[in-house]
């Protein structure tokens, strides 16, 4: 069980997802996705700019035959704005994958449940299989397992805030009682926040701003690959216990 | 004709198919997805669709987001 990582039925090997946006420009946001070693990525769906078209695309640096595209509702506050975009970018890509977020707040960028389990609902019925993002409720989390979803995607922390896992306890919870994959989404600001995501037991972290708004997104990039990993092997390992200190180096033999 | 696309209004003189104004856009069907009146045009279907006076297209492809 410990390498294997299933969503809807496909095996990933990175658990490792990353979003594509923010980056300066898509050289970047080429390589800073190569070093994070993810095979899934999320993406946003957006009108063309109709003045300016001979632009290259995201396509055209992020191959969709090589990386698996997770086309997101980012941006729509009703359950209804969520399942026209998402409908829209099964035809653009002709994927059943999608990333459901449907917001509830402008400012703290929060998820609205009520929005997010009608539209589960919706697209679950269409054949949709839905990675859903929110709140860190364990209760509302199982009703969107019961409903069919793919994946549940609670948040460390607001969107794009990067202060890290707010609430431990109830992700762990929400892991403990899924028969899903549970991925930490949102909030990651740095190695150790990605780490102790899969410390909690989680099958997965996705985050975007953690990389593309470090100093560094490339180094950054590899960074979280790493601490993804590092704490996929402790969980399993099993932490020490926390206890009173105890010399490490043996007390017997000391030179006198 | 007078259509709507991305909010835009656009004037074509003659009949039109979503295919052709793709063309005329210099657009990839196969990289995009089009709304006409909030029904969505599967790409197959793009060169058998006449565009109509009123209608209002969306559209859209992906870019970077999270």
């Amino acid at each position: 069980m410990q390498n294997k990582f299933v969503i809807a039925g496909r095996e990933f090997t990175s658990r490792l997802l990353v979003g594509t946006g923010r980056y300066k420009d898509f050289t970047e946001t080429k390589q800073a996705i190569e070093a994070s070693g993810a095979e899934i990525v999320t993406v946003s769906l957006r009108r063309v700019n109709l003045d300016n078209t001979g632009q290259g695309s995201l396509q055209d640096f992020i191959d969709p035959k090589k990386y698996t595209y997770l086309p997101n509702s980012a941006g729509c506050y009703s359950a209804d704005e969520a399942v026209r975009t998402l409908r829209l970018a099964k035809a653009a890509g002709g994927w059943n994958l999608v990333k459901l977020e449907v917001i509830g707040d402008k400012k703290t960028l929060y998820p609205d449940m009520v929005e997010t389990l009608k539209a589960a609902e919706i697209l679950v019925g269409e054949g949709f299989d839905v990675m859903v993002y929110c709140t860190d409720d364990p209760d509302l989390a199982k009703k969107l397992e019961e409903i069919g979803c793919a994946a549940i995607m609670p948040l460390a922390a607001p969107i794009g805030s990067g202060l890290g896992i707010q609430n431990p306890l109830n992700i762990k919870e929400i892991v403990q009682n899924a028969n899903v994959p549970v991925l930490v989404d949102a909030g990651i600001g740095t190695a150790s926040d990605a780490a102790i995501a899969m410390e909690l037991g989680c099958d997965g972290v996705l985050l975007n701003t953690a990389i593309s708004d470090a100093d560094n997104p490339v180094l950054m990039a590899k960074a979280m690959r790493q601490a993804v990993k590092a704490g996929r092997n402790a969980y399993f390992a099993g932490r020490m216990r926390k206890k009173e200190a105890s010399p490490s180096s043996p007390t017997q033999g000391k030179v006198a | 004709m007078k259509v709507k696309i991305n909010g835009q209004e656009k004037i074509f003189s003659g009949e039109l198919s979503l295919k052709q104004l793709m063309d005329e856009l210099k657009l990839d069907s196969s990289k995009v997805a089009i709304e006409r009146n909030l029904e969505i045009i599967p790409c197959s279907e793009h060169s058998i669709t006449q565009l109509n006076d009123g209608d209002n297209i969306e559209i859209v492809q992906f870019i970077g987001g999270g």
